[in-house]
């Protein structure tokens, strides 16, 4: 059976054409990736960003005498469908602190409520249409306007949408975190030196390693129903505390930080031991004034990922109970307190529009200061870097 | 006095305690030198060793003591323990000044107790999974004694609404169903989806990468991907029910078919999505691993480039990627916040992905974050799904962790 030339080269068109094609496909799938990406952040932008602002209404404040008693009567009747229920609810507190005030008026930009704010914004709201006109007509004079929105970064969390903010959640997630790094640094650093430098290898140590291998790949909730186990039911550890939080996500952490310092240990050459050892250093005194210092750029990197890692980690922190309503900003390491990811978990179930809004600008903030950390840690990493 | 205050005091009292040894022992060993005495170790060392015999044995006393009250309920007034560990550390205090003479090997000590520190830290890993293993454990079984383990694995209905009743002081509580063949079926429903987006994508990425893109590209290209893997499951979570869902179901009305805003696609292909980056990284070390002389003989018989890739390189690879897949399912598995937000509540025993189903891990949150009682059986049921869950994903961690193994003996890589 012979072929003539043409068939063969026919052939061999068919091959090369079929070879190019998993080119295109295999380019195709990366493509697909990368464009998912773009249009996540695409969405996430165009949802998240308008709640960077918020309606506001400039109007005149009457302090009277019935505004102390009831704070609707210090504003126009046409008024009080459109502005906070926040604000009406301050004024009578305000003036019973200052009761000087009575008899003044004052022109200030008053919250208004979030019906106002998403009609502003062009989403569905619950306005009438006489309401509707109204807004129009005092935009049109410059009485409503869209302004930075100081509330979201500078308050708490609140059931009325206007009032809601970041604040407690992102203390919160600050003390969790220094909860999570004062236990998972130490004993992931003092895991690694052992097991790199003074550990003989044996089954012990082969344990352990093994160990922590099958920790890193443990599902996050099974580290939930530990922390609730252990720590809040046995070890009574105030439930919702950053403390039951932040030892929860400690011991997540504790494989990343252990792996990520292990290779920065191995990383330092061993030439650089032998000299310590040659000058009749101890093993700790190698480890301690030679190999700890060269490798710390690499085991910062590695602790920044992992508390990045653990920042947005949400499954097991809503098993420890840090789902709680927190208007207030946290006071202490045992007191309830919530994360960011668990204010946009608790936001996400609010059914009010303007809670969409809230949770996709929450992300925002989340993923801002995400970025900025693993941007950090590479930062770090390509200044410190070193080719032995 | 509190638990909180009495931690306090004694942290204060061996701080202090720790100081004075510090100092009593450098300025004893600095004036044993100056006298002209040949010593073993420096006077900084015999300081620190004296720091270390008063905190160690008193730390030790406290914790034991500690554990003692908590685990055996044993009957010690705390303020007794408190006043035995800070005696003990007195005595050890004296015994690490004592200490300080020209021929004790001080520098030797403190090595020692360092490294059963170190030793000691890494023991930690160890307990944790024990810890989770015990406490998962033992819950379950308070479970298993109350509801036959039996119905648990094979039962077709999960309805833990009736202990719910029974909790609140109506009913007995007899009518609560706790199969969980449902549940597990919309785990692994989910799961296949994600696996249907994530191992083609991630596999040719990883072809890609390694394969074709300049390395420009590819130094782009990682890092990018890894930004995937790195945004948090409740992003991904509200992204699947507020943007994908409304899409599915508009795409399936499109079709005619009817699809719930809680359908299995949503979470699935956005759980497949994040997965990617977990295949694409592994797979893609894997195929940089395989030994280039296999390309080379595979081009020099006259096979094309996408045949060398298709018949050699993948097939030398598989025990790799595998083992990618293996992990990024059980991933999958475990993951709690995307179908929590995006999946829906009801227990579904359906073959059709564009109804509404849910996982293991969605019953986990709902049966801890309710307003049980912890001692009731719904909520004991959410360790007897995490005990199998744990199960589950153990297995196929340990099955990757083999296959990965064999790839690395077989080529002999060992950045693997």
């Amino acid at each position: 059976m012979s072929h003539t030339f043409d068939e063969i080269s026919q052939q061999l068109k068919r091959r090369h054409r079929k070879s190019s094609r998993l080119k295109w496909v295999s380019m195709g799938a990366l493509g697909l990736a990368g464009l998912f990406l773009v249009l996540f952040f695409a969405d996430m932008l165009s949802k998240g960003l308008p709640a960077f602002q918020q309606a506001y209404i400039n109007t005149e404040i009457r302090y009277s005498e019935e505004a102390s008693r009831d704070g609707r009567q210090a504003f126009d009747e046409d008024l009080i469908p459109l502005i906070s229920r926040t604000v009406v609810r301050v004024i009578p507190l305000q003036l019973r602190d200052n009761p000087e005030l009575i008899g003044t008026s004052e022109q200030r930009w008053m919250l208004a409520n979030s019906a106002v704010d998403q009609y502003l914004k062009g989403h569905r709201n619950r306005l009438s249409e006489q309401e509707k006109a109204e807004i129009d007509e005092r935009v049109a004079a410059g009485q409503v306007d869209l302004r930075f929105n100081k509330t979201f970064f500078g308050s708490g969390d609140s059931k009325i949408a206007e009032n809601a903010g970041i604040l407690s959640a992102v203390v919160g997630t600050v003390m969790t975190m220094i909860v999570t790094l004062l236990i998972a640094f130490p004993i992931g650093v003092m895991t690694a030196i052992y097991l790199e430098e003074f550990a003989p290898d044996n089954r012990f140590t082969q344990a352990i390693e093994i160990n922590i291998n099958n920790l890193a790949a443990i599902p996050s909730i099974l580290f939930g129903l530990l922390g609730l186990a252990i720590f809040i039911n046995f070890f009574g550890v105030p439930r919702s505390s950053p403390l039951a939080g932040g030892m929860t996500l400690a011991l997540m952490t504790l494989p990343v930080i252990i792996i990520s310092t292990r290779t920065a240990l191995r990383s330092v050459p061993d030439s650089i031991r032998h000299a310590a050892f040659g000058v009749g250093c101890s093993r700790w005194q190698v480890v301690r004034d030679h190999v700890l210092p060269l490798a710390m750029p690499g085991i910062m990197t590695g602790s920044i990922i992992g508390l990045a890692q653990a920042m947005g980690e949400t499954a097991p922190l809503i098993i420890v109970g840090m789902v709680a309503f927190i208007p207030d900003v946290g006071a202490s390491f045992t007191n309830a307190a919530t994360v960011m990811p668990a204010q946009i978990f608790t936001w996400s179930g609010e059914p009010e529009q303007a809670f969409v809004e809230k949770t996709a600008g929450g992300i925002l903030v989340l993923l801002t200061i995400l970025i900025s950390l693993n941007a950090f840690a590479v930062v770090l990493r390509k200044k410190f870097e070193r080719r032995w | 006095m509190q638990t909180n205050q009495l931690l306090l005091l004694f942290c204060t009292v061996l701080l202090l305690l720790g100081l004075v040894a510090y100092f009593v022992g450098r300025a004893k060993a600095s004036r044993v030198r100056a006298s002209g005495a040949a010593m073993f170790a420096q006077p900084d060392q015999y300081a620190w060793f004296a720091v270390l015999s008063t905190a160690g044995p008193a730390v030790l006393v406290g914790a034991v003591g500690s554990l003692l009250l908590l685990l055996l309920g044993a009957d010690i007034p705390p303020l007794y323990l408190l006043a035995a560990s800070l005696v003990v550390a007195a005595a050890g205090l004296a015994v690490g000044i004592t200490q300080v003479k020209p021929e004790f090997h001080a520098r030797q000590a403190i090595e020692r107790v360092i490294r059963w520190i170190l030793a000691g830290a890494a023991l930690i890993s160890i307990f944790t999974t024990f810890g989770i293993l015990f406490s998962i454990i033992s819950e379950a079984l308070r479970f298993f004694q109350m509801h036959s383990f039996w119905e648990f694995i094979t039962g077709t209905n999960w309805n833990p609404g009736a202990s719910f009743l029974a909790s609140a002081g109506r009913g007995d509580g007899s009518g609560a169903e706790f199969g969980s063949v449902p549940l597990f079926a919309g785990t692994f429903m989910i799961t296949a989806i994600a696996m249907l987006v994530a191992v083609p994508v991630g596999l040719l990425s990883a072809i890609y990468m390694s394969e074709y893109a300049p390395t420009r590209v590819r130094t782009i290209a990682k890092p990018v991907l890894e930004v995937l893997a790195g945004i948090p499951t409740v992003v991904y979570g509200f992204f699947a029910a507020i943007t994908v869902a409304p899409i599915i179901v508009n795409i399936a009305g499109f079709f005619g078919l009817d699809a719930s805003y809680n359908n299995a696609v949503a979470p699935g292909v956005v759980m497949g999505i994040m997965i990617i980056p977990f295949i694409s990284s592994l797979s893609d070390d894997v195929i940089n691993s395989v030994p280039d002389s296999m390309r080379q003989g595979s081009l020099a018989l006259g096979m094309t480039k996408g045949e060398t890739i298709r018949d050699v390189v993948i097939p030398a690879a598989l025990p790799g990627i595998i083992s990618a897949s293996l992990l990024g399912m059980s991933r999958a598995l475990g993951e709690t916040m995307i179908v929590v937000m995006a999946a829906g509540m009801r227990p579904n025993l359906t073959a059709n992905p564009l109804e509404d189903m849910t996982t293991v891990t969605v019953r986990i949150v709902a049966a801890l974050t309710g307003d049980q009682e912890f001692e009731s059986a719904e909520t004991l049921s959410a360790f007897a799904l995490g005990l199998v869950l744990f199960a589950v994903t153990l297995t196929l961690n340990l099955v990757s962790v083999l296959m990965i193994r064999r790839f690395r003996e077989k080529y002999r890589v060992n950045n693997l």
